[in-house]
């Protein structure tokens, strides 16, 4: 065993040393990404990340004015706006990605870590939305809570979240679980980095040889000339 | 600009549902959910910009960017 990897007498020095085996900087900042990388459904998920960075931002000044503010001031009003319309823009983006991964099996080649961070940060944004719907101080919010506190009840954990307690669904709203989301992004984005995109699935050559010319196409590539799955040494910026 | 949106979109009523069984959605939730299939099959279907010719210039030992 070398010197620089003698397990460090310090618990930080540890930390950093099992910080730096599993995302060193190389794969935490990639300066390039496989060629099939190169495909919309990754968009979908940077806008989604996009979005959340919106919500954060206006819900944090929609926390920092109150819950009332957004009642009785133009400005309050418009923040509230763009906070739930990066929700809508938020949800909408995270299905688009997420329904692209499940079809891509994103969870193959020891992935199930990725996969799961993504699906549960889903499952946890709903009720992170729900909180804040029942947060507005309104009518809606009235109605909303009184159909969500049956809908829980039938379920049995009503004892657990009373759907009617404004304080109790702020503060889920603006803190538990925003941070849970945050966290789980976080994780989401770097167990990502740290295994890699999942790649495509390898096309099946014998099909594809025999379908190709019938369909008047150009003759199939030999396998060892084609265009190969691209693997993590193919490269684009 | 208001008062232009507002005599497009009324929402001065109840929300119009869509009924089947015990299946209640809004007509604004399916428009929501219609538009995401059809940009989910717009996000499978059409190629991303430059990506062709990235991996042709891969594969000919071109400059990839």
């Amino acid at each position: 065993m070398s010197a620089a990897q003698t397990p460090k007498p310090t618990w930080t020095g540890r930390v950093r040393d099992a910080a730096v085996e599993a995302l060193p900087p190389e794969k935490l900042l990639p300066d390039g990404q496989p060629t099939y990388v190169a495909s919309w459904i990754y968009i979908f998920g940077v806008a989604s990340i996009a979005a959340l960075v919106v919500i954060i931002g206006s819900g944090t000044i929609l926390a920092l004015k109150g819950p009332a503010w957004w009642h009785y001031t133009g400005i309050g009003h418009f923040f509230n706006s763009i906070h739930l319309w990066a929700v809508e823009l938020f949800f909408f983006a995270m299905v688009v990605h997420l329904w692209g991964k499940y079809w891509m099996a994103a969870w193959r080649g020891g992935r199930t870590r990725v996969w799961i961070t993504g699906a549960v940060t889903f499952l946890v944004a709903v009720p992170t939305a729900l909180t804040g719907y029942v947060s507005q101080q309104n009518f809606d919010a009235q109605w909303i809570s009184t159909q969500a506190k049956d809908g829980l009840n039938s379920v049995g954990v009503g004892a657990f979240f009373n759907v009617t307690n404004f304080g109790q669904m702020y503060s889920y709203h603006v803190f538990l679980l925003p941070l849970a989301v945050v966290g789980l992004v976080a994780a989401h984005v770097l167990l990502v980095r740290r295994h890699g995109v999942v790649p495509p699935f390898e096309l099946d050559r014998t099909a594809l040889a025999t379908r190709l010319p019938q369909d008047g196409g150009p003759p199939p590539a030999a396998p060892d000339d084609g265009d190969p799955p691209p693997g993590p040494t193919g490269v684009t910026s | 600009m208001i008062t232009v949106l507002a005599a497009v979109f009324n929402l001065n009523h109840p929300a119009h549902v869509v009924e089947w069984h015990f299946i209640q959605l809004s007509v604004a939730n399916l428009i929501v959910i219609a538009l995401m299939l059809v940009v989910f099959a717009m996000a499978i279907a059409l190629p991303f910009p430059g990506a062709r010719a990235r991996a042709t210039a891969r594969r000919t030992g071109g400059d990839p960017k």
